[in-house]
């Protein structure tokens, strides 16, 4: 087996070009220096910005290896923020670490109780992954702007900052958090028969089914999950600004993290997961961001990008576009269960 | 007789209220928004105030009911938002920095939707991929030009098209209308005219009630497809154009979200999301409800925030009813 | 109209079909004739489905001739077939259920008016239509208002409107009761008479002898031959479709008989009492001991997947009781079942037995894994004990756990499906076809397997299709007909595959002409 038939070619070469051709425009590009005990440097940049992508997408790849989607994770990261910057706003000493972590507390619990309500919609009232979560997309962002009166809250405490702008042992602390989620996921899940389970719901909803497998429960914790990570990465963005801007944080993540896990090989029938693919996917899509900001594009271009990079993967993945292209290489093991599903063409014989 | 034997009909509710049950609750609800606001707020009821309505959502009502024809099938488009932002900086752009006529500007807009709906209509089709995830392309492509047209906004200024946006109809009684709510009227009436007499409507329900029946019975299900995506397409972009209508500028963070609205009010307005039943009729009450909430929440001097709360709680309501209310039919597949 | 029956409306001759790896249809001949009502017939895999897919345009031919009317054809599509006159009403009923019953049966040939809908008129056509088969009813509500006999008196209403010479009736009265289906047989004998070439499938050898005027049979892909129905005794259809796979049966010399003794005394493993589902299978008892291999015979659709299926909670019985061990317990779920023993592997290999994208290991430890539980992990280490031990015990190839299950051949699948179930260590193990569509060592190794594990005490509760089969492993038969067991056979000394096949075939027409 070749390697570029690893599942990890593809975007890992993407990755690599785009950080490559960083240093055309930015000669600096991959240069690290110290400053005040703090590493800083153009990568760096990518992997703290990237953080909170990677957290929700993380959450995100095993909603997505069941089978589901979850679309409420924007608006969970700004519920999330709302109520940690709410919470501290109405502290005496902001700064208290007490405080904060009942804040954080707080936050992460809310999402908790927002993931579980969406793992109830999918798995116990039996309403498709996509319209479930949608409604918390649509209500979330108004929750959270109740939560804060529909202002833009701003806090003042360095405890807080350090969650998602703070720095340990000279780097940024987003990536230890990063870092953590990312390697919590990997172990429990595969430590755990966790991540066989839920690959196999995925994979195949009747044969678990036959085989004994609850997969109500399983169904619950992803999104559990989920909804844990988007409050995680919420916190993060709203630390990193000292605020919580309930219109704005967590705007298109969800469609950020569905890229992420795309691009990473995870199919979005469910299945398989990668998490590393989905860090690599992860990092991707935060390079191209920080590339089209380097040279100076319009930063909203990357959307344009984005749309093609989803356009290639959809149909990298679709077995219909796989089928007209490699017909040769192509071919059903067994008959075809259904008839031919292009547009018939009448002609009426002789 | 022999069709004794038969004629079996199921017990529970009555035949004819399971069809229209849900919108008939969307009417109902609609009503009795209406009067509570009524008795509630001086000053609620009145004609202008009902017209405003339609004013307000004029362009909404026109996304809707593109996005029911896509629903009817069972898909999704995720798109509009975006395509209604494109429209509304195409249109700017053309006018002012290109001082097209307004005449040539509108086809040109409602080309691109078209052009746009009818490419992801396809891809959807031939590539078996899943809607959800083409439009999320479609959505990205088509605000991503947005941003690349122009990141601020523009004021129009041009006369032809100012006229049209700022001309009123008087309905007598002193209220008023514009031209963009008569469009979206007649948007609704096409719509319906052709999901309730043409083929190519009636094809849209029975793709939506079963693919793979629609398949075996030989009807055109590739047209039908890319048919409803160019039609949502279409509706986006005139949708973009009512709203630059409506603003008077191009804006590339025009209706972000719009999609959500529009998906909102077609559930609320009746429409299984897994496709088969609704009506056009059920989208433009499930508009009104949208912007009634918006009314009484002005008028409660509420926070705008508890719109978006309440139309979660509507949808969450109404896709609950729908699983009640259609839980014996099992979707086609 | 009569005249015509000196030539046949269809002809079909030496068609050929093959998929990857298959050949479907090899060298099959079928002619129906106009004002004839004929039945196509074959086991499971025989090719009746292919032959009819290829007949409507679904499927086209690798060889062969279709003749229609006499002049050669071609259909390359359904919508083809349907307008040169060939129309198929398929068991599940396809249609859409959303729509009115009207425009079920106009949807892509409305009748319109200046480019409308004209619904007035469609509705009015629509009446005349039922009118044909002789039914009633509002044409303006919805399908789904409607029995599933209503539907299907629908399609077939519109196939017939739609110029049909000939109308393909696949399963029509698979989920029909017994009035329904008279009133269906009326209407094809009505439609007989005017004239019209019918193919009638269906697994109710009874209604096949009261509606069908000649007969066609398949075997393995293969024509058996034609016969005028009154002329082909039911016992001599049943063995004629079964055919005498004898090839097979050479792994297992010598061990014919298999009773077992002192069972009076012992407590069944499982006892259902009366367990049945609407519309699937009728009530039934049935106890299986100890180290007993139960087979299941029937033709298929006789419902001996559905019993399996109530035995493991796969689907909920609505009516009996289950004794486990004597004591009365519920099976509701699968997961229910696996908790008191019971293991399941399903005739559909690839969509309800195996995760195709995961490996051979894991496929082989997911159920004992979701018997403990995703916080109780197998270790690694057992893990690749079990596994390597049951590929070498089943002799699984390629002997690689890593490799995704789905590249693996049809035998090897059903081995890792045994695996999967066999570290589990069940009490009863039900196992519905387990040799079909696999190579004959694979199948020789299976049923060895099953020998030795009743020898061990295990109970298996055993479906096939060949008889041969299920007399060499099995201490006693149940003999399925209808949806109903019918008889219980000890498989002793006066036992063969024809009071078997006797059994199932028998009816009352029978002993009468005896």
């Amino acid at each position: 087996m070749s390697i570029t038939r690893h599942r990890l070619f593809y975007p890992g070469v993407l990755l690599l070009v785009l950080l490559v051709s960083n240093v055309f425009f930015t000669p600096t590009f991959f240069n690290l220096r110290m400053q005040d005990g703090h590493l800083y440097g153009s990568l760096i940049d990518i992997v703290r910005n990237g953080a909170p992508l990677l957290i929700v997408a993380v959450g995100m790849t095993f909603v997505i290896a069941t089978g589901g989607i979850d679309l409420s994770v924007g608006a969970v990261m700004a519920i999330s923020g709302a109520v940690a910057t709410h919470h501290i706003a109405g502290l005496s000493n902001q700064d208290s670490t007490a405080g904060v972590l009942t804040a954080v507390g707080m936050a992460l619990g809310f999402c908790l109780l927002l993931g579980l309500w969406n793992g109830i919609l999918v798995a116990v009232v039996g309403i498709q992954p996509i319209i479930a979560t949608l409604i918390l997309m649509v209500a979330g962002r108004g929750v959270a702007q109740w939560i804060t009166d529909g202002q833009i809250i701003t806090v003042n405490s360095p405890a807080y900052k350090l969650i998602g702008g703070g720095y340990k042992l000279a780097l940024p602390f987003a990536i230890f958090l990063a870092i953590a989620v990312l390697v919590f996921a990997a172990v429990i899940s595969r430590r755990s028969a966790l991540g066989m389970l839920i690959e196999s719901v995925g994979g195949n909803a009747e044969a678990s089914r036959l085989a004994g497998i609850r997969s109500r429960g399983l169904i619950l914790l992803a999104y559990v999950f989920s909804g844990f990570c988007a409050g995680l990465a919420g916190l993060m963005i709203s630390s990193n600004v000292s605020s919580a801007d309930a219109n704005n944080t967590g705007l298109f993540y969800e469609l950020d993290a569905i890229l992420a896990v795309v691009i990473g090989g995870t199919a979005l029938i469910g299945g398989r997961y990668f998490l590393v693919g989905t860090l690599v996917g992860a990092l991707t899509i935060q390079t191209l961001t920080t590339t089209i900001l380097t040279i100076g594009i319009n930063p909203n271009a990357t959307l344009l990008f984005k749309a093609f990079v989803v356009f290639v993967m959809c149909l990298i993945q679709s077995p219909a576009f796989r089928a007209k292209v490699f017909r040769r290489r192509q071919r059903p093991a067994s008959p075809p269960a259904a008839p031919a599903s292009k547009e018939q063409h009448v002609r009426v014989p002789a | 007789m022999s069709t004794a034997v038969l004629d079996k009909r199921p017990t529970g509710l009555p035949r004819v209220s399971q069809r229209y049950f849900p919108v008939l609750a969307t009417l109902l609800l609609l009503v009795l928004m209406y009067l509570f606001g009524t008795f509630q707020y001086e000053g609620f009821a009145s004609g202008q105030g009902v017209a405003n309505l339609f004013i307000d959502n004029s362009y909404l009502i026109v996304v809707a009911v593109g996005m029911t024809f896509v629903i009817l099938t069972g898909g999704i488009d995720l798109s509009v938002g975006a395509v209604v932002g494109l429209s509304t900086m195409v249109a700017s752009t053309l006018l002012e920095d290109r001082g097209w006529s307004a005449l040539l500007v509108i086809p040109v807009v409602l080309l691109i939707g078209c052009t746009l709906g009818g490419l992801m209509g396809a891809v959807i089709h031939y590539y078996e991929i899943q809607p959800f995830i083409v439009t999320l392309a479609g959505m990205f492509l088509a605000r991503g030009l947005c941003y690349v047209i122009s990141t601020d906004s523009q004021s129009i200024t041009d006369g032809l098209y100012s006229d049209i946006a700022l001309k009123t109809i008087p309905l007598g009684g002193g209220v008023v209308i514009t031209y963009s709510v008569i469009v979206a009227l007649a948007a609704v009436l096409v719509a319906y005219m052709v999901l309730h007499y043409t083929r190519l409507g009636r094809n849209v329900y029975a793709m939506g009630g079963s693919k793979q029946s629609a398949m075996l019975m030989g009807l055109p299900v590739a047209r039908t497809t890319i048919a409803v995506y160019t039609i949502s397409g279409f509706c986006a972009a005139l949708g973009g154009i009512l709203f630059s209508f409506y603003a008077l500028s191009g804006s590339p963070n025009t209706a972000i979200g719009l999609e959500l609205d529009a998906i909102a009010a077609v559930v609320i307005g009746g429409t299984l999301l897994i496709g088969g039943s609704g009506f056009v009729l059920g989208s433009v009450i499930g508009v009104l409800v949208l912007g009634l909430i918006q009314t009484i929440i002005t008028f409660a001097n509420l926070e705008s925030y508890f719109t978006r709360i309440t139309i979660g709680l509507l949808l969450f309501a109404f896709i609950l009813l729908q699983r009640l209310v259609f839980a014996r039919r099992s979707p086609g597949s | 109209m009569a005249s015509a029956a000196s030539s046949p409306v269809v002809q079909m001759t030496g068609i050929r079909k093959e998929f990857p790896g298959v050949k479907a249809l090899d060298g099959v001949d079928l002619r129906l004739f106009a004002g004839e009502v004929h039945a196509l017939m074959g086991e499971n895999g025989a090719g009746k489905s292919t032959l009819i897919k290829v007949l409507t345009g679904v499927y086209t031919i690798d060889g062969g001739e279709i003749r229609l009317g006499g002049e050669p054809v071609l259909f390359s599509s359904p919508l083809q077939a349907q307008q040169a006159g060939v129309s198929t009403v398929y068991q599940e009923v396809n249609l859409c259920t959303n729509l009115s019953v009207a425009e079920n049966i106009f949807i892509g040939r409305e009748p319109r008016r200046m480019g409308a809908i004209n619904w007035r008129e469609m509705r009015r056509r629509a009446r005349e239509a039922l009118e044909r088969v002789d039914l009633h009813i509002d044409v303006s509500q919805p399908l789904s208002s409607y029995s599933i006999a209503i539907q299907q008196m629908v399609a077939i209403a519109r196939a017939v409107d739609i110029s049909a010479q000939v109308l393909i009736l696949d399963e029509p009265t698979s989920s029909l009761d017994q009035g329904e289906v008279q009133q269906l047989f009326r209407v094809m004998r009505q439609l007989k008479a005017e004239g019209l070439a019918i193919v009638f499938v269906s697994h109710f050898l009874e209604q096949i002898y009261e509606i069908t005027d000649r007969m066609t049979v398949l075997r393995n892909g293969q024509l058996v031959g034609e016969w005028m129905t009154s002329e082909l005794p039911q016992v001599e259809l049943v063995s004629k479709m079964i055919g005498r796979d004898l090839a097979t049966l050479e792994a297992l010399e010598g061990e014919n008989k298999r009773t077992l003794t002192a069972l009076e005394n012992a407590t069944p493993v499982i006892q259902a009492k009366g367990v049945g589902r609407k519309g699937s299978v009728e009530p039934f008892d049935l106890s299986v001991y100890p180290g007993e291999v139960v087979g299941l015979a029937g033709l298929l659709g006789s419902g001996r997947t559905e019993v399996a299926r109530l035995m493991f909670g796969a689907d909920r019985a609505d009516s009996g009781d289950f004794l486990v061990d004597g004591k009365p317990t519920h099976l509701r779920t699968p997961r229910a079942a696996t908790s008191q023993g019971i293991a399941f592997t399903s005739e559909n290999r690839r969509t309800e037995g195996l995760v195709g994208e995961l490996t051979v290991r894991e496929n082989i430890i997911l159920a004992l894994q979701a018997a403990r539980g995703w916080t109780r992990p197998i270790s690694r280490k057992r893990q690749d004990e079990l596994v390597d031990e049951y590929i070498k015990a089943l002799d699984i190839r390629p002997a690689n756990p890593e490799q995704q299950v789905r590249n693996l051949s049809g035998g090897n699948q059903q081995k890792v499906l045994l695996a999967r179930w066999l570290i589990t260590r069940p009490k009863l193990l039900i196992l519905d076809e387990p040799t079909r569509g696999i190579d004959v060592g694979a199948k020789a190794q299976i049923q060895k397997l099953v020998v030795s594990l009743s020898e061990e005490g295990m109970s298996v509760l055993f479906i096939s299709a060949e008889l041969e089969e299920v007399l060499r492993l099995s201490h006693k038969v149940e003999v399925l007909r209808d949806r109903r067991i019918i008889a219980e056979l000890a498989n002793d000394e006066g036992m063969t595959v024809e009071k078997i096949v006797e059994t199932i075939a028998g009816d009352s027409r029978e002993e009468v002409r005896a």
